[in-house]
């Protein structure tokens, strides 16, 4: 019923759709105050008995209306109507039925209610034991859940955004907004956030006055003065859902969920706040008190009918009846009354409550049930006096917002005198609590504690403290603990969203689960969308009851983040699709692109791994005219993707004689070495090769994969081992764009390129040196990774894109091919090398045949552990090198090994198959793998069984070095 | 989590990598360490419920190590230091 | 009281007024043949098998809070048994087979829902060491599938194939994995344990253990000291603090995991899913959540919550892999402290004390292991010999130079 007045736009009319029908609203409706100015009562189902429910209260801590708001891919699942903003054309939908609404056929389970007492699933459904699975718990997750996800991707953006403040001050109620204009007056940088859309907090819900102006006057006054000082940031929609180390803070600000089309505005920015103080201002919940059928529609909280009557001009009855243990539900009759509506009786369980001329006052009395099946028709009181009304206003008592104050797992303290738990002494850093979140129930009370907050944090954090106290008459607060009414015969719900009832609680204590957490997860209490917000403190009453202790005794339950839910979408931010993280470019990205190239993902780098050409079929086309070319002419490869760190000093050696497993005190100036490189654990780490370019000079490479990790443990080595070292790190890794050249002709390309003398004699084998390549300065090194001829030329990585192109155009008298890292891949593996596959931070020096190299005349990372008994077994795994036997046959890398004759089962494993490849110039498949005694069984053959893959191949063990095992081809 | 970083001021935890305990720094020397000194060196572990040396690296920054102390319980940071500068105070050197 | 439905009928039809405690909440006795150290899941677990299959049932459990306050009521609830390697495989196959028969076992229904898992492959390394594990599970028993992009698509059609900064290039997929209602997991076990004679201690925090000529011979505890002949730690997340009453300094590091629940939402995800290159896991509850996790955050702690860089983190790898779940809600986040060990596998062993036992370093994979590791710790309390499927969860395998090192990241132990 929509009443007079209200902070409602009256000249904005709002065309929204419940369900089936079409119904209007204002502008400063949410969804909730529009259905209840549209006499809607039900609005949804609860989750276990499916009861028809109605809105239950005005804020987040909402049990029952959770509704489906909007269509398509933004359709969004259980958002509470009580703060969905109304928007021109809204669409929300009831949720958790089968048919319609007001007809669920799933409310027979409320018949069966008996049977589905606190945990009945765990004591059920075992028998017959197939049963579980394919009846009893399809059934159980088919009727789970409350709304539907849509299985689209969602359409909206969102952001991510950071902010930093002196004081954040966590609500726009009373408090907060005096404590935020005294701490800005006082010169401190102030945000402050609420999640209303209108400042004010409950001073819009209430009829007070504040410097005798009326509260939602002096609110709109004093957010306005905020909103216009420099030092000062006023978020309305924003929810401070967390707090976390450090004075960091966590806040959802929703930017377009009030409008009808986000646009291609972000529809929510998460904030991440870093705040040297931070004031709790979050105000407080009501709760319930348990009576019988005390969860129909048209019972609400009496606090959230105030809000409903004088904020938003809407009452939820004709003929309100008022259940009350405190002096809160008399304002509720008060301001009914003033507004016109009727109130049928107000219930006080005090025996010595006030009178009224207004109203009938039943005192020391108690609703026990209630009728109306999908909507009050009427109360019953205790001593079976009947009161006919369609609505009733419930005064359980308030528990102040102290969530927040749990987030570092901060346990509340009970205070008897308003009996309900406030924030203890164990806040996180920096925190402070002012008004009702603080136990400050009363409005002249909020304001000064506010006011007095500000001041403290203003001197603690070095500045005068200015700004003045707001007055405000001080109403009565006085309550009496009243949590159920024991004589009610019918259920009494604690928990609505989850169904919990007063005998589930008892239940939970005779059955033993008497700990919070045990009555939490065995009932499910307050384990709902709303997190129990307004019936922890109820079900904790109830227990200590059944267990004959107090409140505190029995305990208290804290909250975890975030304050209220947070949408997945908001906490990931712009990193998804393509974005989800960044790519890294090659120097040659452009060029490969614009010559066929197929690109592939290695960590975050896109490299080509084959370049098409014209009449192609398949991928390995492609790759085996690369291999052939390469190895028959030359090829050229992009290899900047490889770590490169620049070591200088002049202890640089014997810096590098401590990282690499193998000798490095005594590379030549002008030489590269290969290195091996192990963890402190003796495992074998990375590898690379490392070139002398001066006496205080290397350049060292390592894989692609490690290249960071590489880097980070020199440092450690280099800054917390021998700090005393004169030796410096730079990872040049994006600083040098490097080419491989390798192939037979490769060394008449570079001489056109180069400005130094290629002959073999002038630049052997694993040699480097400077030079100028077209000019520019260039590093060259004759390394090579695929067994040929080769070299590395690197230069400056802006002239990356010219090196490719300029490599490609001398090239061509000698047909050069480009090639990616499948290419690069095939003939690693024909020549043995060890890569990714093979050096999983598994294996060992001795396994991969390089036990010899390892010093042990020096001390270097690695060299103590990797000496260890089980690490240096003579029937270790070995790699080796296999090829089939029906050379017709595909290899498949993951097979595992068999001896012939035994069972297959993992006691008589052999190793597996680590790499596979085609060999174009053998004309078969060929392998690399990890067998046991590997080295002492050439020629045995073997099974390669593979049955996740349904194969078992016949393979043959041969050397590693499956092309040009004497390496003449590289020395050429 | 902010690490108050000895030359860059605070700075967000996400910047960082974490390697533990700051006792790493106490590497024994190979030539002359037994198998179960190095043992113990690479596997042991305090694991403090409280007080904790521990070794943080600036990645997404200068590439400086730290040695940060921080009360595990809580995760207040108490002290922040060069890894460098506490390194060398415990000694090492060639 | 033995479960039914006939139970649940009569109870229902007379009131729900005739159930029984589900434990007893008796006074700690002067002595015990064994005191197991932690009331979690893997502590009730070893105490129910103790009594059920070696029948030793002059057992205490001492647990500082309440029962099942630890991991175990704090974990993302998934069972699987897709490990690599020999020392670990055999083991968590013979969890899951425990999972499989524990409903009839211990007459408790913990919803054990074996509706497969399923890990994404983006890469062809990651293919290669993928068919590696699946042939090695294969070879111990276990199932293993590898699912091609149309057999995944079939499964879960609301992944990001088209656009995805990983495209998904196939997937390992064990039909046999799945996830457990947790909390009722230590129910049972407690329930199980406690009806065959197992005295479960619960607000009794142990303070000190007796060490005399060299042996554990008991411990103190905040309801006064216990005599008992073997001494079992169990207490994982704690390890390092309860072993350094026996003066003992270990191979781990206490950690926190951060698990995250969203909002009941109707069925929309099939099994488990993990998007390993994107640090993401998730599964959907019976009541609907979704509830997913990422990485450790790296840091040591015992604090039980963490920060948002990885809750950012995690966020970031399910909308990267199913965009669809922008909309859900994030409804708690918590965390859970692990222990961390330094090649990311358990131990279940004795110690160098006569007397004493250990078990923890489970990193965040104990909950799976929560039958086997119960069912193999009784077996060497009660044997004092290792069970055949967790020989190799010693602590000397460190000096041996036999680490169990699924991920291969060395003793590093926030890369496990």
């Amino acid at each position: 019923m929509r009443l007079s007045g209200g902070l409602i736009d009256r000249g904005q009319t709002l065309k929204f759709r419940w369900n089936d029908t079409w119904l209007k609203g204002h502008a400063g409706d949410t969804l909730a105050s529009a259905l209840v100015a549209n006499d809607v009562k039900l609005v949804g189902r609860s989750f276990k008995y499916h009861r028809p429910r109605g809105i239950f209260s005005a804020g987040a801590e909402e049990p029952n209306a959770l509704v489906q708001l909007r269509k398509g891919a933004a359709q969004e699942p259980n958002t509470r109507a009580t703060v969905a903003e109304l928007y021109e054309g809204l669409t929300a939908t009831s949720q958790n039925h089968r048919g319609s609404l007001a007809w669920d056929l799933m409310s027979a389970n409320d018949l069966l209610s008996p049977f589905l007492s606190a945990g009945f699933y765990y004591k059920t459904f075992m028998w017959p034991r197939a049963f579980w699975e394919k009846i009893y718990e399809p059934v159980i997750r088919a009727s789970a859940g409350l709304g539907s996800l849509s299985g689209k991707a969602d359409p909206d953006l969102y952001d991510h955004g950071y902010l930093h403040c002196d004081l954040l001050v966590i609500g726009a109620g009373p408090a907060g907004l005096t404590a935020a204009r005294t701490a800005a007056q006082s010169g401190l940088r102030v945000i402050i956030a609420d999640e209303d859309f209108l400042p004010g907090g409950r001073l819009n819900s209430e009829t007070y006055e504040v410097d005798g102006q009326d509260g939602p006057g002096w609110a709109a006054a004093t957010a306005s003065e905020l909103q216009g000082m420099d030092n000062v940031r006023l978020m309305t929609r924003t929810t401070v859902y967390g707090s976390f180390d450090s004075g960091v803070y966590g806040a959802l600000e929703r930017m377009t969920d009030h409008l009808a089309d986000s646009g291609s505005k972000p529809r929510q920015v998460l904030w991440r706040i870093y705040a040297k103080r931070a004031l709790l201002a979050a105000g407080a919940t009501e709760r319930s008190i348990a009576f019988g059928n005390n969860d129909r529609p048209g019972l609400m909280l009496s606090g959230a009918v105030r809000t409903y009557a004088n904020r938003f001009a809407a009452s939820p009855g004709q003929r309100v009846a008022v259940f009350t243990n405190n002096d809160d539900g008399w304002r509720t009759a008060q301001d009914l009354t003033a507004k016109g509506v009727t109130i049928a009786a107000l219930i006080d369980t005090r025996a010595d409550a006030p009178d009224s001329d207004d109203f009938r006052v039943y005192k020391g009395r108690a609703v026990a049930d209630t009728k109306g099946r999908r909507g009050l028709k009427s109360i019953t009181l205790e001593n079976g006096t009947q009161v006919e009304c369609d609505a009733l206003a419930i005064a359980g008592g308030w528990s102040p917002n102290v969530h927040l104050t749990c987030h570092h797992r901060g346990r509340p303290v009970w205070r008897e005198d308003i009996a309900a738990f406030v924030p203890g002494t164990d806040l996180p850093p920096g925190m402070s609590v002012a008004g009702a979140a603080n136990g400050a129930m009363t409005l002249a009370a909020a304001l000064k504690s506010g006011h007095e907050a500000a001041r403290t944090i203003a001197s603690d954090l070095g500045h005068a403290a200015r700004g003045t106290l707001p007055q405000a008459s001080d109403e009565q607060f006085a309550i009496t603990p009243f949590w159920h009414v024991k004589s009610s015969k019918a259920r009494a719900w604690v928990d609505l969203q989850n169904d919990v009832t007063t005998k589930d609680i008892k239940q939970s204590h005779t059955e033993g689960f008497r700990a919070v957490e045990h009555l939490k997860r065995y009932t499910t209490l307050g384990m709902a969308t709303d997190q129990g917000k307004t019936s922890n403190v109820l079900g904790l009453a109830i227990m200590a009851e059944a267990s004959g202790k107090s409140i505190p005794e029995t305990g208290t339950t804290i909250f975890r983040p975030p304050y209220t839910p947070v949408p997945i979408g908001a906490l990931a931010g712009r990193a998804r699709g393509k974005d989800f993280r960044p790519f890294r470019l090659t120097p040659s990205h452009k060029w490969a692109k614009e010559n066929g190239a197929d690109f592939v993902e290695t960590g975050m780098w896109l490299r080509a791994q084959w370049f098409k050409r014209p009449g192609e079929k398949g991928w390995r086309d492609s790759v085996d005219r690369e291999v052939e070319m390469t190895r028959s002419g030359v090829g050229i490869c992009d290899v900047t993707t490889l770590g490169k760190i620049d070591i200088q000093g002049r202890d640089a050696a014997e810096f590098l004689n401590r990282i690499y497993a193998n000798p490095f005190a005594k590379v030549p100036v002008g030489k590269v070495r290969y290195g091996l490189m192990l963890r402190e654990d003796g495992v074998c780490y990375d590898d690379g090769t490392t070139a002398r370019l001066s006496e205080n000079h290397f350049v060292m490479t390592t894989t692609t994969a490690n290249a960071v990790t590489v880097f980070r443990n020199m440092e450690f080595a280099r800054q917390c081992l021998w700090p005393d070292l004169d030796v410096h790190l730079i990872s040049t890794t994006d600083g040098w764009a490097q080419f491989a050249v390798a192939g037979p002709k490769s060394r008449a390309l570079l001489q056109k390129v180069v400005d130094i003398d290629l002959s073999n004699e002038a630049f052997p084998f694993m040699a480097c040196g400077e030079c100028k390549a077209f000019g520019t300065p260039a590093r060259l090194f004759r390394i090579s990774f695929s067994g040929e001829l080769a070299y590395e030329i690197a230069v400056p990585a802006r002239y990356g894109d010219s090196m490719i192109r300029a490599l490609m155009q001398a090239g061509e008298e000698f047909d050069a091919v480009p090639y990616g890292t499948e290419a690069l891949g095939v003939m690693r593996i024909e020549k043995g090398h060890a890569a990714g596959n093979e050096l999983t931070g598994q294996t060992t020096a001795h396994q991969l045949g390089m036990g010899k190299m390892v010093s042990l005349k020096k001390d270097a990372i690695g060299t103590v552990l990797s000496q260890r008994p089980e690490m240096i077994r003579d029937d270790d795994l070995r790699l080796v090198g296999f090829k089939p036997v029906d050379k017709g046959a595909k290899l498949d890398a993951g097979a595992h090994f068999l001896t012939k004759g035994d069972p297959e089962d993992m006691a008589h494993d052999q190793g597996w198959m680590t790499s596979v490849a085609y060999s174009p110039e053998l004309g078969h498949s060929i392998g690399l793998g990890y067998l046991k005694r590997g080295a002492d069984r050439m020629g045995e053959v073997v099974r390669a069984y593979d049955p996740v893959r349904g194969k078992d191949t016949a393979v043959e063990v041969c050397s590693a070095h499956h092309i040009d095992p004497e390496g003449e081809r590289q020395r050429g | 989590m902010l690490i108050n970083h000895p030359l860059l001021g605070p700075r967000d935890a996400a910047e960082f990598v974490v390697k533990g305990d700051a006792a790493l720094i106490g590497r024994p020397d190979g030539m002359t360490a037994s198998p179960q000194e190095m043992h113990d060196y690479a596997y042991l572990r305090d694991n403090p419920a409280g007080t904790h040396r521990e070794l943080w690296y600036h990645e997404q920054g200068d590439r400086s190590w730290l040695v940060v102390t921080r009360d595990t319980l809580t995760h207040e940071v108490l002290d922040v230091a060069l890894a460098r500068d506490v390194a060398r105070a415990e000694g090492r050197s060639r | 009281m033995r479960y039914s439905a006939w139970q649940i009928l009569k109870e229902g039809l007379t009131g729900n007024k005739g159930w029984k405690p589900v434990w007893r909440e008796p006074e700690p006795k002067a002595e015990y043949d064994i005191v197991i150290i932690g009331g979690g899941g893997h502590g009730l677990s070893t105490a129910y098998y103790l009594a059920k299959e070696f029948g030793v049932t002059n057992v205490a459990v001492v647990e500082k809070g309440w029962l099942g306050s630890g991991n175990i009521g704090r974990n993302t609830t998934i069972i699987r048994s897709n490990y690599l390697l020999e020392g670990n495989q055999p083991f968590y196959e013979h969890s899951l087979k425990l999972w499989e028969g524990l409903e009839q076992d211990f007459n408790y229904n913990a919803m054990v829902s074996q509706r497969g898992i399923l890990n994404l492959i983006h890469s062809d390394p990651q293919r290669d060491a993928f068919a590696r594990r699946a042939n090695a599970m294969r070879l111990s028993g276990a199932d293993a599938e590898l699912l091609d992009r149309e057999g995944i698509a079939k499964m879960c059609p609301f992944l990001d194939f088209d656009n995805a900064r990983f495209p998904i290039q196939g997937a390992l997929w064990q039909p046999r994995g799945g996830t457990v209602r947790h909390d009722a997991v230590a129910w049972g076990y407690a329930r199980g344990a406690d009806e065959r004679g197992v005295d479960i201690l619960q607000n009794c925090e142990v303070t000190g253990i007796d060490i005399e000529g060299g042996r554990a011979v008991g411990v103190q505890t905040s309801r006064g000291s216990i005599r008992a002949k073997k001494i079992a730690m169990c207490v994982a997340g704690s390890s390092s603090r309860v072993a350094a009453m026996a003066g003992m300094r270990l191979p781990i590091e206490s950690h926190v995991l951060q698990a995250f629940v969203s909002e009941g939402l109707k069925p929309v995800i099939p099994g488990v899913i993990t998007f390993g290159a994107g640090h993401f896991y998730v599964s959907q509850s019976d009541k609907g959540g979704l509830v997913f996790g990422g990485d450790i955050d790296g840091y040591n702690t015992y604090a039980q919550r963490g920060n948002l860089p990885v809750v950012e983190d995690v966020c970031e790898g399910g909308m990267a892999i199913m965009p669809m779940i922008g909309r859900a809600r994030l409804l708690r986040m918590w965390g859970g402290i692990m222990d961390m060990s330094m090649d990311g596998s358990p131990f279940i062993t004795k110690t160098d004390t006569p007397g004493l036992y250990f078990n923890g370093g489970w990193c965040y994979g104990g909950f799976k292991a929560t039958p086997a590791s119960g069912f193999c710790y009784a077996h060497l309390l009660a044997k004092d010999e290792p069970h055949e499927v967790a020989t190799a969860f010693r602590l000397d395998r460190f000096m041996r130079g036999a680490p169990i090192d699924e991920k291969g990241q060395g003793a590093q132990p926030n890369l496990h």
